[in-house]
């Protein structure tokens, strides 16, 4: 079967190049890193990035290599933070700002949903806000209150931010570029509890494009949608299927505004069966908007409705439950017998 | 804080940070009948400032009684006025560079037209045609930002980038006596001192916010609480044009020094209600209105200027220019077109975004069909 990945900078690296293995978190490092040598206008701000790398060492180093006026420690105040932000973008910057954990965000959301989603089209075009804001995402890693959500809706459902969410290594360095060249406001959301995970990386490799989503797994029985973190999870069902005898695809996502329908499609109209999988909720979440536009655009060729397997509507738990909580192996499996049996 | 001393006993002592009890009255060189003070004298008076000044004050309080009245004849949706507060908006935005950014909240009307707003890119707000009416960059001022204080942080940040690009700057950032409340000018307020940052922050305290009082908004005046988070910080009187402007001349030159951030409180009054669809009367008196309307902006500064020989010839000139500037609000205001939905799908991205592709198609079919069916 061929890619079903029609975007020449999304497949794999090409044989011959030269890669590096490195942690997800250290090619992110190395992506900011990048971003800065190309471009003096490209700027940091965050809670503690300077002298510690932030909290999660994202961006370790950057401080001592770029110095303090473009990696620049931010008082403790998020909407302050994306304010800025905006501001430098007003004076010609390409500010990157980090948000320390997922639930964070919210002092900042009226700076990112009024101000940063919307000045430009109040503008007619005529201002251009190249902002970044890094959001380390998920559960998974036994954290305390508010330090594992996973918040993606709330700003793909807000026109004018563009919703990246990187899955592995290699793309997470690919990815931060695209997302800091992008003359849009960007919230580029990174797996915390695969921050670790380590894979190839070519440091050469062009920077992704921020409306394609990968194929990673071709599969002739039924299509599995994630993003972020569950890609690995969802790689791991796929495989596990095989052992039943069932040819399971997996689709990362990877920008969840815009949501590269044509891929989407195609992959619908190949298995006739899809199940999405995210951390997130499932009432209102991206999976219920793809399950609603592949059925409005292909329901012909369904074999089962759109599945969609998630988290449940419950404020997240404490860490001794989220196992039970996020969306495993075995309930992805579930979801799949279900779209078989149909 | 009284309170709190209130309750220590005599001979125990008090163990408090000792509270700040100087009140600095606000800073005037006119008074409302229009006699100069000591500290005006001892500034000296600049007569031809004082003409410029008016100048600017007549033409906008005659374009904001036209777009009252445009409201009013259905021809603008909504109209905030700037009544009252023409001394603190002229006064302040006079003091600074055209080559000072300038970050306005959204009724500083008289300090736009300073800045060579039109009447069109004025009003096109208000009659539902955009939501932001000129391009900021060709007159640096950015345009109005309605949700409270938010543009304070904006004006921190490009003041971050003013001093990556190095040189001399001024970011100035208007807001209210409301507005103040917000975190994020709190927030503003912290950051720009932390870092020395050369923002200007312009404090129109009109008394109210809608229908709350500052009683009711806060305990320590606006002035007082910038000097707690460090900013250099001024008081002046809002309807002394001339004290207003050289106010705003002294702390805009220690922001431009690099000296960090300063604050100037511009204690004002908004005459008319918050908007064209508030009802003042529900909440305030008419002696309120009236001990303020003793102290109007313009009156003070034309019974200086009159008993300091300006010629009557000089002001019913300005009143011809008044009211040829009346007769192009309206007109202007009545050419504003509205956009096409059409076109507002380029707007939002500055890239292609695929769902806006798709939706721009859907609604440009759905058109064309109904055209189709007559």
């Amino acid at each position: 079967m061929t890619s079903l990945d029609a975007t020449p900078t999304a497949g794999a690296t090409p044989p011959g190049t030269k890669t590096t293995t490195m942690t997800l978190g250290k090619a992110l490092n190395a992506g900011l890193r990048r971003a800065m040598q190309d471009d003096d206008h490209v700027v940091l701000l965050g809670e503690d990035v300077g002298a510690l790398g932030g909290v999660f060492r994202i961006t370790e180093g950057l401080q001592d290599e770029f110095g303090a006026q473009r990696v620049v420690d931010a008082p403790l105040a998020e909407s302050a933070i994306v304010g800025a932000a905006i501001g430098l973008a007003l004076r010609g910057y390409r500010p990157v700002c980090e948000i320390q954990f997922d639930g964070f965000i919210y002092p900042a959301f009226d700076q990112i949903v009024s101000q940063l989603a919307k000045m430009r089209a109040r503008s007619g075009g005529r201002v251009t806000l190249p902002v970044v804001i890094r959001v380390p995402v998920g559960g998974g890693i036994g954290a305390v209150e508010h330090h594992s959500e996973s918040n993606e809706a709330y700003f793909a459902h807000t026109a004018g931010l563009r919703v990246v969410s990187c899955a592995d290594p290699g793309d997470s360095y690919r990815l931060i570029r695209a997302a800091i060249a992008s003359d849009d406001p960007v919230i580029f959301y990174e797996p915390k509890r695969r921050y670790w995970d380590k894979g190839p990386v070519d440091l050469d490799a062009a920077p992704a494009s921020l409306d394609r989503a990968r194929v990673l797994r071709e599969g002739r029985d039924v299509t599995l949608v994630a993003h972020g973190p569950t890609v690995k999870t969802a790689l791991a069902a796929a495989e596990a299927a095989t052992e039943d005898g069932f040819s399971v695809g997996v689709v990362d996502l990877r920008t969840i505004s815009p949501l590269d329908m044509d891929t989407l499609m195609r992959c619908a109209e190949t298995t006739g069966r899809m199940v999405v999988v995210h951390e997130a909720s499932t009432f209102l979440g991206i999976g219920a908007e793809i399950a609603a536009a592949i059925t409005e655009a292909c329901f012909h060729v369904l074999e089962a409705p759109v599945l969609r397997v998630g988290s449940y509507n419950l404020p997240y738990p404490p860490a001794k439950v989220e196992d039970d909580f996020l969306p495993d192996v075995d309930r992805v499996l579930d979801a799949v017998d279900r779209a078989l049996k149909f | 804080m009284s309170s709190t001393h209130d309750h220590v006993a005599n001979d125990e002592p008090s163990l408090e940070v000792a509270p700040r009890r100087e009140v600095s009255p606000p800073v005037q060189f006119v008074t409302p009948e229009g006699e100069v003070t000591a500290l005006g004298e001892q500034h000296g008076i600049d007569l031809d400032l004082a003409r410029q000044l008016y100048r600017h004050m007549s033409l906008a309080r005659r374009l904001d009684q036209e777009a009252l009245a445009l409201q009013r004849q259905g021809e603008l949706g909504l109209w905030l006025q700037c009544w009252g507060q023409e001394a603190a908006q002229v006064g302040s935005i006079l003091a600074l560079r055209e080559s000072d950014y300038v970050f306005p909240s959204y009724r500083e009307h008289a300090a736009a037209l300073v800045r060579g707003i039109s009447p069109t890119e004025l009003l096109s707000q208000w009659r539902g045609a955009t939501h932001a009416g000129w391009d900021p960059t060709s007159r640096n001022l950015h345009f109005y930002s309605l949700v409270l204080g938010t543009q304070t942080l904006h004006a921190t940040g490009y003041a971050m980038g003013a001093v990556l690009d190095g040189g001399e700057h001024v970011v100035a950032a208007y807001f209210g006596d409301g507005a103040a409340s917000q975190g994020d000018v709190s927030e503003a307020f912290n950051w720009a001192a932390a870092r020395d940052l050369p923002v200007l922050f312009i404090c129109q305290n009109n008394q109210w916010a809608i229908s709350t009082p500052t009683s009711l908004q806060y305990r320590t005046p606006v002035h007082e609480r910038a000097a707690g988070f460090g900013l250099r910080s001024f008081h002046v009187d809002g309807n002394d044009a001339l004290a207003v402007h050289a106010v705003t001349a002294q702390a805009a030159d220690i922001v431009r020094r690099g000296q960090g951030p300063a604050l100037v409180e511009a204690v004002t009054f908004r005459m008319a209600g918050h908007s064209t669809s508030d009802d003042p009367t529900k909440y305030r008196t008419a002696e309120e209105f009236a001990a303020w309307e003793a102290r109007d902006p313009l009156t003070r500064l034309r019974t200086l200027l009159e008993h300091r020989d300006t010629e009557p010839s000089w002001f019913s000139a300005l009143s011809a220019e008044a009211d040829e500037l009346g007769v192009e609000v309206r007109r202007a205001c009545r050419a504003i077109e509205a956009p096409k939905l059409d076109d507002l799908f380029d707007h939002a991205y500055a890239h292609p975004h695929s769902l806006v592709d798709v939706e721009r198609l859907t609604h440009r079919e759905f058109v064309d069909s109904l055209e189709v069916a007559g």
